[in-house]
């Protein structure tokens, strides 16, 4: 290793009732990619954003390059060489690449200049990207794209890329990681945040790991496992799921030659989609976020309505009939975004185990509602998932998401559904939850139902499902079983990467 | 500097309590208008809120409360369904005018009959007649997307020139000289809602009780009343816990154009007694003030519509003895909801002050 670039010691932050990180100290040298690790909640975001000048630290000092270092606000870091792609990207879709780029400039040169630079940059680096193209026609690996040459553009000495993986393809994966190794052989450092343990090893040379905003443990990863750097993270031994040999019964849902138009005017349409899925199976449905997995999991919730013989239940035509109709019948879905879809914020969670689980619960007579049934009902999901919260009388905001998440899961898989839809089932729920809620999932599947798991999480469905599909813009790709599927197939069942090309230099 | 955070739970004791800071704030700043004005704070606040009750004349102001209060809680009751629901039934005010000419059209049309079933079919009347009146927003925002604030809103003034109409034409009593209004109902036995008009007492204010009490039920007890409230908090929640929007719609707006048709009703068959150019009194839009004051709690509102009436019976009485102009009553009653909304930020944000970080 070279020269330090950036050192950071006994960095604190505090806020009201949480510390977010707590003297934490390690070294970033020259060139070096740097790999920051911790499960959701361990203070990822809060550290890197005090080097990036957003958060001001309550004690503990940096140094970059020998001199002190204490950024009162974005532009004072990026003068110093440091740049940050953030996990949500800041572009106007009506703008085109170029325009988007000058916005985040303090002086802007002119489009033309400005385009030559993009050009001459995003070649270099392997990033190929027509500066003129609109924003809003551009795929999510092409966004990042963007980002990542605004960084570039200011030729910065450390790269932070929070989550930078998360809605990419393997292939467009692979894309990234080869301008990124670029850029750390000729002398950029790149603080590379994740959970992604095989990518860390994959990519970076060093790694700190943040448990609960405390340095845990430093590893190279290369030499580790990533089964142990996922328990280090974790603080535990980590017990992955056991997959029981099973059974699979005859067809339990089918979908057939399923169109759809998605209710928002940013969604994706969902088209001809063909699946079916079997007592006992679970299905795998992949795919970058935002083709089409919120407009399938409504189509099977109930909340669009298709012609009838679209999506059958056990035979019988279910798709005119609404949510409360499915569930009566066996159909339960859990969507991804649990506070306002899946659960409402305000309410209990006393209420909240009402809202799906009135009609299979029995939380009702003659219209009125039982309850101390339906407290007895949220208390039963509150045991089983260890959902962590004072009371079934807590508002369903106040929970962190990894327990709101295991409630919401719970609510439906203690329903005894006979079809499961589940949306992202341990997006921002730390391992242990992440573990526990895969594993009831794969119970659910043993005791006879079947289960749809939508995820982005491709480990996750490797993990969990006998068959794999992929969403790619509203189309889903012919299932196959998991079992000797590779990385490139899936990519490509995925979309590959989504038309955009590696340059050779 | 001063900065607002979300409050991890809406507090139970911030939510109880902004009712009673609002009304000692917009005392404290209807006192300093009052002072600004050349009286006597101390004196108008105490005609507004005391001499109602326990003054000289309390014995006649305190029925005149009940006469007040009870269309403003039947009308706030029936929209607090829909504003739970996120459901905005501005138009109430012209729902009570259709309820009073539907319901006083019935009894009219059996005059001079005396008959027991007449003041029941004039309810019936009036309920329709109201319902009718809120169907239209609501058929049209189920139907087209149209939005139910304006439609419900500029029906009102429809519902106003149908009233004058009405007074001068249809309804007028051919026995009246020429005058414009309709026979008096207080003179027609078997169509007045007085129970006892000595006492103060009429058929609205038992059925603002029972409506209260049917409210109370419906949010915390049945399916429909925990829809509504999914609704509001959570729209997207709601559809996915299969609540059908559109059912929502017109239960919401057919109830508390209902209720509102049915407060016009017991007003023109009791206090106001005949179908006038100028009936109304704003008691529709009143109302929204009362639901809003009561948090949209059926309990709250009952209380809120008896506080309502007790600033527009003090304010009366300040108008007369004190010599305040009607307008800085009015003023007055909007700094109620005023302040409401102000102190509400408190249930959800909690104020914390803070160094500024310096640079």
């Amino acid at each position: 290793m070279t020269r330090t670039l950036l050192s950071i010691n006994g960095l604190t932050k505090a806020y009201p009732g949480v510390v977010a990180n707590s003297e934490v100290s390690f070294e970033i040298g020259e060139g070096q990619v740097h790999a920051l690790l911790g499960e959701n909640g361990a203070g990822k975001s809060t550290l890197v954003k005090m080097i990036y000048g957003l958060v001001k630290p309550d004690s503990g000092t940096m140094t970059l390059r020998g001199a002190p270092y204490a950024p009162p606000e974005p532009r004072a870091a990026r003068a110093d060489g440091i740049a940050m792609v953030f996990q949500h990207f800041s572009l106007f879709d009506a703008l085109n690449v170029a325009e988007n780029i000058a916005l985040g400039m303090e002086t802007p040169p002119p489009m033309r200049d400005l385009a030559r630079r993009i050009r001459e940059v995003s070649e270099t680096y392997g990033l190929p990207l027509d500066p003129y193209r609109t924003v809003g026609d551009l795929s999510a690996g092409e966004r990042q794209r963007v980002e990542i040459i605004r960084c570039l553009l200011q030729d910065p000495k450390l790269l932070i890329m929070d989550e930078p993986t998360s809605v990419l393809t393997p292939q467009e994966v692979n894309i990234l990681f080869g301008t990124l190794r670029k850029l750390s052989a000729e002398g950029t450092a790149i603080l590379y945040i994740s959970h992604k343990l095989e990518e860390i090893r994959a990519l970076c040379d060093h790694a700190t790991v943040l448990r609960l905003g405390k340095v845990v443990g430093e590893c190279t990863p290369r030499e580790t496992t990533a089964r142990e750097m996922a328990e280090l993270m974790v603080g535990t031994a980590l017990q992955t799921p056991t997959r029981a040999g099973r059974d699979m019964g005859g067809v339990a849902l089918d979908v057939s030659g399923l169109s759809a138009a998605s209710p928002s005017a940013f969604g994706t349409a969902l088209k001809n989609i063909h699946l079916a899925v079997r007592e006992g199976e679970v299905l795998g449905i992949g795919g970058v976020a935002g083709n089409g997995q919120d407009e399938l999991l409504a189509v099977l919730s109930g909340e669009i309505l298709t012609p009838a013989d679209a999506v059958k239940l056990k035979g019988r035509p279910i798709g005119r009939m609404g949510p409360t109709a499915r569930r009566a019948l066996g159909l339960l879905t859990a969507p991804e975004e649990r506070l306002g879809h899946a659960a409402a914020p305000d309410m209990s969670l006393t209420e909240n185990a009402l809202l799906t689980g009135s009609i299979r619960e029995n939380l009702e007579s003659n219209g009125f509602l039982k309850w101390s049934a339906a407290e007895t009902f949220a208390r039963k999901i509150i045991k089983s998932f260890d959902v962590r919260t004072p009371g079934p009388g807590t508002a369903a905001r106040a929970l962190s998401g990894g327990n709101l998440q295991k409630f919401v899961i719970g609510r439906e898989v203690l329903q005894r559904p006979e079809v499961l839809v589940v949306n992202q089932p341990t997006w921002g729920v730390d391992a242990s939850a992440a573990a526990a809620i895969r594993q009831a999932i794969l119970d659910l599947a043993a005791s006879g139902a079947a289960v749809i798991c939508i995820s982005q999480d491709l480990d996750e469905l490797m993990e969990i499902a006998d068959r794999f599909a992929a969403l790619n813009e509203g189309r889903l790709s012919e299932p196959r079983p998991t079992q000797g599927l590779s990385v490139e197939e899936i990519g490509l069942m995925m979309g590959g990467a989504h038309g955009m090309e590696v340059a050779h230099v | 500097m001063i900065v607002l955070e979300k409050r991890p739970q809406p507090s139970r004791g911030w939510s109880m309590s902004t009712p009673v800071l609002a009304v000692l704030a917009t005392m404290v700043a209807g006192g300093l208008l009052f002072g600004l004005l050349g009286k006597n704070p101390f004196l108008a606040i105490e005609t507004i809120f005391w001499e109602p009750l326990f003054g000289e004349f309390a014995s006649y102001y305190r029925p005149q409360l009940l006469v007040k209060a009870a269309p403003l809680v039947l009308i706030a009751i029936g929209l607090s369904l829909g504003f739970k629901a996120g459901i905005w039934n501005i138009g109430a005010e012209g729902q009570y005018i259709i309820g009073a000419i539907c319901g006083a059209g019935v009894g009219l049309a059996f005059y001079p009959l005396e008959a027991w079933y007449i003041f029941p079919l004039m309810v019936i009347g009036g309920a329709l007649g109201g319902w009718a009146w809120a169907m239209i927003p609501a058929l049209l925002k189920v139907r087209f997307g149209t939005n139910e604030i304006l439609v419900s809103l500029m029906l009102v003034y429809v519902a106003e020139k149908l009233l004058a109409s009405m007074a001068l034409g249809l309804l007028k009593n051919p026995q009246g000289f020429g005058f414009p209004g309709s026979r008096n109902l207080n003179d027609y036995a078997s169509a007045t809602s007085w129970i006892s008009q000595d006492v103060g007492l009429h058929w609205g204010m038992a059925a603002a009780l029972i409506a209260v009490i049917f409210a109370y039920i419906l949010l915390n007890r049945h399916m429909l009343g925990f829809q509504i409230r999914l609704t509001g908090e959570a729209p997207r929640a709601a559809r996915f816990a299969g609540v059908n929007p559109s059912r929502l719609i017109l239960f919401c707006l057919g109830a508390s154009g209902m209720l509102a048709g049915l407060a016009g009703l017991f007003e023109v068959a009791g206090p106001s007694g005949q179908i006038t150019i100028d009936f109304n009194a704003n008691y529709g839009f009143t109302a929204i003030i009362v639901a809003f004051l009561g948090r949209l709690h059926p309990i709250g509102i009952l209380l809120a519509g008896l506080l309502m009436a007790l600033t527009y019976i003090g304010g009366d009485i300040a108008q007369g003895n004190l010599g305040l102009p009607a307008a800085a009553v009015q003023v007055f009653q909007g700094m109620l909801l005023f302040f409401l909304l102000a102190f509400d930020l408190l249930t959800n944000y909690r104020i914390r002050l803070k160094t500024r970080e310096v640079a």
